[in-house]
């Protein structure tokens, strides 16, 4: 049996690619679909195995998931054609994931394992010694943002990666529409995950991160199961999509009876988030749905809000969101359109993409790809 | 309903009185069923309600601050030149005394929880005689609520003023009028308040009020200003969220939670990320990845004060981002916090401080305000005042019906009050005339007139509020003997007694309370409370004894003089300088020996002077500057006491000046302190001194001696605040040296000051503790020559 290696013969399989942050690992995998038949039948028994589990599964364990509708198909990579599967887990079974590495003696394989994330550096110990791999670690901004470069060349199954929403507020108009990212620079890239990380971008070489803030999904997720006892980030989504935030929230009409017209803000602001829960009427009053909601919804708007002092500072008027945060958050996502379209007044646009680009670069930077320039 | 009014028990101070209201709810539900009965200790409170007109209320979320204009008639003691044309001819006494009324204007500004407003309003029903006032200017959230109580209680039609005008009319007016009203946060140090020196430029400047969401606002002048942003992020989110996060109601609470709180149990941080820190990027593994990331699992119970203390951090950081970004867009370097959420917390203040020097790596400054709390009830009168003009007077803080900052750390303070149940009042009193920087100050925006910060120095702290209280008894009992006409004086002293003990007690608890804690500010909060009492002067008996015995000698003292050759003639005016500055009836040391020894002298204080080389000696400089240099131009001298230092002392020296050529000007003290010497005074001892001697004669004749007045009542003297009169004066004359006499101008304060022209400072120590300090003994002299650099 031997090893099966991509064209240019220079990276066996399976090709992995991990970003393991604070909250989740985010995980993609290279399926290959051109496996010759001569290929199957030398591909060691360990291969074999991973490929069968992996791609027969959409869930493994009782946390890891495969996301089936990112997958990209019919992709070609370094002159193998295949597709692209999103697993992710929670950080926290890390040590699981790196036991079942070494019972299933992924060292064996010889492949380069390419991490991002802060876990490439906590984890980078245990891979070694548990899992006898060595990880290669990758900068994340970087991968993010080279990440972001390329996915916008790939496309998504024939589709565009970069969409942004027509009508953001209105749930009848609203419209996912394509955006075409030809000429990207400059633009700030706006990163949820557990934390927040915003960065400028000024050509695929120069860019710098500008600032960031704790308050980001792990904020939403952490805050959620405290208020409403809900136990995945799921469970958190779905019940806030149910409920309503005015209830908790104290708007500026609550304060003002309309407008507060001195200022110019509109009587459905929030003028204080939580506002209404400092009486222990209302407290009594509102539903788990509705705390949900307002978590969402307030650090949403935080989000929203600092991303637009940033992109004013910085003089950028595009602003491109990613990250595990907004994976089926479209709650969110309309909200950070509307805001940041409202607040500037039509000048600033908010940007969003199909996938976890960072763990696209990742991979491909397994491979030595050059950096793909687009045009 | 009823209103019990008590005295408060325990003698405390005013401010502190508690209000005894069952089932008073806290924490800002101002409505549904309240106990009415309260305790009101009689005119304490609500002061000078006959004559009050101008009303303002600014009602928040959960406290009301209520302002008014009145006018406080004072005693006061004026001098006057006997009639010449009669038979008064032989008197012992130069002139006389005679004690009047006096109306000053006061602003008066009460703090209280809105639990306590309906009360109150019935309070100020009762008490309000003026008929005139029909309108009252109305400011926060709570105006529209409480509009028709307002209305039905007092009577008064409530005229609504926008929030954020009324904050930053306010703001403006305390920046401009109060000395130490800015300070920053220090953490871990013995004070963690650090007082601003006022700048005479106050704008652009960015104020954040952290309400229940957050405003932003850039303030470029007077009546301009721009909301530029917000935050719905703010006190009440703290507030409402940690409520259901903790099940703890009250606001106060959750802060006192968050300071015993582990946010790291909570937060997951760049360590719990990466392991350690992010080298790429420099972050340090402790910094916060994701507030409240480790609380995303279901199986863990969190502790509230972790919750409490991740929660502050989250808000104070997302807070202090939020307003640099806002900062750096427009260019500002200086922010004003203030609204609920700071409020005297020191908490929140460090959280925010902290925050502001991150995001900002330390080129923008997290402010914060003394009188934070009444700037909208400031605003809302002014708005209501503007046909008074208050914006064209100087006004000053009055420290005896002010209850000062109160931090609500009950780790800071142990004798601290609860906020519930606590009345906080401020009074500012109308200068006369404004004030104004001297012009030969070398730069007036770092000028700061103290030498010694008590906030600073433990130590000295320690030993001036022991000097003080020391020397209290004594005081009292002086001021009661002041007035032996009067059947309540002595009481009246009691009580003066009684309120600047207490003031001393709260100063040793905060010593922050009022600005930085300084002798001059301990000495000028002792004259603020004996005129509280109506002890205008107590020293007017004795100064107007002292001046006559003194201005017998005065011809005999200049045929002395007049008798040496020149050089022997410089060094006895500068000693009869030095040794008039020993009569300072301030000083325990002297007054002590003043009570005892009737027969103490000119010549005996001659002889307690140090012998030279002086602790401080730069005598022969300025001998040589007066040998070999052109004249001066013109002097102003700062006067001390009353008596021989003035007549003996001072008025020789300005005489061989005005002999040499150069004018002088001599400026006195507005209103009396101790026993310094008047402008009214000085007005007549100078008539006196004039009918004896022709120099001082034809110099006041030709206006080349000019007395003029400070526009201070204090014993010490802070430049930056002076009379316009005589800072005009100053630069009409071209004044070219400056004379600063005595302890309390020389030393405890502008011991350090620089003018951009020649001084000299001259006193003698009559504190054995502070000579010590200085390196000297009791009586030690200073003499102090400064010429600018160039």
């Amino acid at each position: 049996h031997r090893l099966v290696r991509g064209e240019k013969g220079d990276e066996f399989f399976p090709w992995f690619g991990l970003d393991i942050g604070g909250t989740l690992v985010k995980l993609v995998y290279f399926e290959p679909k051109d496996i010759t038949a001569e290929e199957e039948e030398e591909e060691v028994e360990n291969l074999k195995s991973i490929r069968k589990y992996l791609t027969s599964n959409v869930a493994y364990g009782s946390t890891g998931i495969r996301d089936v509708h990112l997958e990209l198909k019919d992709l070609t990579l370094c002159g193998r054609k295949g597709n692209l599967h999103f697993i992710r887990f929670p950080t926290h079974d890390m040590p699981a994931f790196i036991q079942m590495g070494s019972e299933k003696h992924f060292s064996s394989l010889h492949t380069t394992l390419c991490a991002t994330g802060g876990g490439a550096y906590k984890f980078e110990q245990d891979f070694r010694t548990m899992g006898d791999l060595q990880l290669q670690k990758l900068d994340e901004l970087d991968c993010l943002i080279k990440g972001v470069l390329y996915i916008d060349s790939v496309g998504f199954n024939g589709h565009s990666e970069c969409y942004y929403f027509e009508n953001p507020t209105d749930s009848e108009k609203c419209e996912k529409l394509p955006f075409n990212l030809e000429n990207p620079y400059p633009l700030l890239l706006v990163n949820i995950g557990s934390g927040v990380s915003i960065l400028a971008v000024y050509s695929k070489d120069n860019y710098k991160r500008v600032t960031g803030t704790s308050l980001g999904g792990g904020t939403f997720f952490g805050l959620c199961c405290l208020l409403t006892g809900c136990s995945t980030f799921e469970e958190a989504l779905e019940m806030a999509s149910r409920g309503d935030s005015t209830k908790v929230d104290k708007l500026v009409r609550d304060i003002y009876g309309g407008d507060y017209e001195r200022f110019g803000l509109p009587g459905w602001a929030v003028a204080s988030s939580f506002g209404n829960m400092v009486s222990k009427e209302k407290r009594e009053s509102v539903s788990k749905e509705d705390l949900a909601r307002a978590t969402l919804i307030t650090i949403t708007n935080n989000i929203g809000s600092i991303a637009r002092m940033c992109a004013l500072n910085e003089n950028i008027n595009r602003v491109v969101f990613v990250g595990n945060f907004l994976r089926i958050n479209t709650i969110s996502m309309r909200l950070l359109a509307y805001a940041l379209n409202y607040w500037s007044k039509g000048q600033l646009k908010a940007l969003f993409l199909e996938h976890e680009v960072n763990l696209l670069f990742n991979l491909f930077y397994s491979f030595k790809v050059q950096t793909p320039t687009v045009t | 309903m009823r209103i019990y009014l008590h005295t408060d028990e325990a003698g405390q101070e005013r401010g502190a009185f508690k209000m005894a209201a069952r089932g008073g709810r806290g924490g800002g539900s101002g409505h549904g069923s309240l106990d009415k009965s309260i305790t009101l200790p009689p005119d304490e409170i609500f002061r000078n309600l006959e004559n009050a007109k101008r009303f303002a209320i600014d009602i928040g979320g959960s406290l009301t601050k209520l302002a008014y204009y009145s006018t406080v008639q004072h005693k006061v003691a004026r001098v006057r030149s006997f009639d010449h044309s009669g038979k008064d001819i032989e008197h012992e006494s130069p002139y006389e005394v005679t004690v009047q009324e006096e109306i000053t204007a006061r602003l008066h500004f009460i703090k209280f929880e809105n639990t306590y407003i309906e009360t109150c309003l019935d309070f100020i029903k009762d008490h309000l005689v003026n008929t005139e006032t029909k309108v009252i200017k109305a400011t926060g959230g709570g105006a529209y609520k409480f509009k028709d109580l307002i209305e039905k209680k007092l009577g008064l039609k409530v005229d609504k003023e926008d929030v954020m005008t009324c904050l930053i009319k306010g703001c403006n007016f305390v920046l401009k009028n109060i000395p130490h009203e800015v300070f920053a946060y220090q953490k871990d140090s013995d004070t963690e308040f650090r007082f601003q020196t006022n700048h005479p430029n106050i704008f652009p400047y960015l104020l954040v009020n952290i309400g229940s969401g957050v405003s932003i606002v850039k303030v470029e002048m007077e009546d301009k200003f721009e909301w530029i942003g917000g935050s719905s992020i703010g006190g009440g989110t703290f507030w409402g969220l940690g409520a259901l996060l903790t099940k703890t109601k009250k606001f106060d609470e959750l802060l006192q939670l968050a300071s015993k709180g582990q946010h790291t149990n909570v937060d997951m941080l760049v360590k719990d990320v990466y392991g350690g820190a992010y080298q790429t990027l420099g972050l340090s593994g402790n910094l916060i990845a994701s507030s409240f990331g480790k609380s995303a699992t279901a199986d863990k119970d969190f502790s509230k004060e972790d919750m409490a203390k991740s929660l502050l951090h989250m808000i104070s950081n997302d807070i202090g981002q939020l307003a640099c970004l806002y900062a750096k867009l427009h260019n500002l370097d200086k922010i004003y916090f203030g609204g609920f959420f700071i409020r005297g917390h020191p908490v929140t203040m460090r959280t925010i401080t902290y925050s502001i020097n991150f995001f900002s790596k330390g080129e923008v400054q997290a402010l914060f305000l003394r009188h934070e709390g009444y700037l909208g009830a400031i605003g809302a009168f002014l708005k209501g005042a503007e046909q008074d003009n208050p914006n064209q007077y100087s006004w000053g803080e009055n420290y005896a019906g002010s209850s000062g900052l109160m931090s609500t750390s009950p780790d800071l303070c142990p004798m601290q009050r609860t906020r519930s149940g606590t009345f906080d009042m401020f009074e500012m009193d109308r200068l006369e005339r404004p004030l104004v920087n001297l012009p030969l100050l070398k730069d007036s925006s770092t000028y700061i007139p103290d030498t010694v910060d008590l906030t600073d120095d433990a130590m000295a702290r320690k030993y001036w509020l022991t000097c003080f209280e020391e020397a209290l008894d004594g005081v009292a009992k002086r001021a009661a003997a002041s007035q032996p006409d009067s059947i309540d004086a002595v009481e009246r002293a009691e009580k003066f007694q009684q309120k600047y003990w207490n003031k001393l007690q709260t100063l040793r608890q905060q010593p922050f309370a009022y600005g930085t804690l300084t002798v001059r500010s301990l000495l000028d909060t002792r004259e603020h409370c004996l005129n509280e009492f109506n002890f205008p002067d107590p020293y007017s008996k004795i100064k107007q004894k002292e001046n006559g015995i003194a201005l017998k000698c005065f011809q005999g003292v200049i045929e002395s003089l007049d008798s040496l050759d020149w050089k022997e003639r410089q060094l006895a005016l500068v000693k009869g300088l030095l040794a008039g500055n020993v009569f300072d009836w301030g000083a325990k040391a002297v007054s002590d020996v003043l009570e005892s020894e009737t027969q103490f002298g000119f010549e005996e204080a001659k002889s307690k002077l140090q012998e030279r080389p002086w602790l401080e000696d730069s005598y022969d400089e300025w001998l040589d500057r007066l040998k070999e240099g052109p004249p001066h131009k013109c002097a102003l001298i700062f006067a001390d006491n009353s008596g021989i230092d003035i007549i003996l002392g001072v008025f020789p020296f300005v005489r061989e000046l005005l002999s040499s050529g150069t004018e002088v000007i001599l400026a006195c003290n507005s209103g009396p302190a101790l026993n310094d010497v008047t402008y009214s005074e000085s007005l007549i001892v100078a008539e006196k001194i004039a009918a004896m001697d022709s120099v001082i004669q034809s110099a006041l004749k030709e206006e080349r001696l000019l007395l003029v007045q400070t526009g201070s009542s204090s014993p010490c003297l802070d430049l930056s605040r002076l009379d316009k009169g005589l800072a005009m004066l100053v630069r009409e004359r071209k004044t070219d040296l400056v004379i600063i006499e005595g302890m309390g101008r020389a030393i405890h304060t502008n011991y350090y000051a620089a003018l951009k022209c020649e001084s000299l400072k001259l006193a003698v120590i009559k504190n054995s503790w502070l000579a010590e300090r200085l390196g000297g003994k009791i009586f030690s002299v200073i003499f102090k020559y400064e010429v600018p650099r160039e």
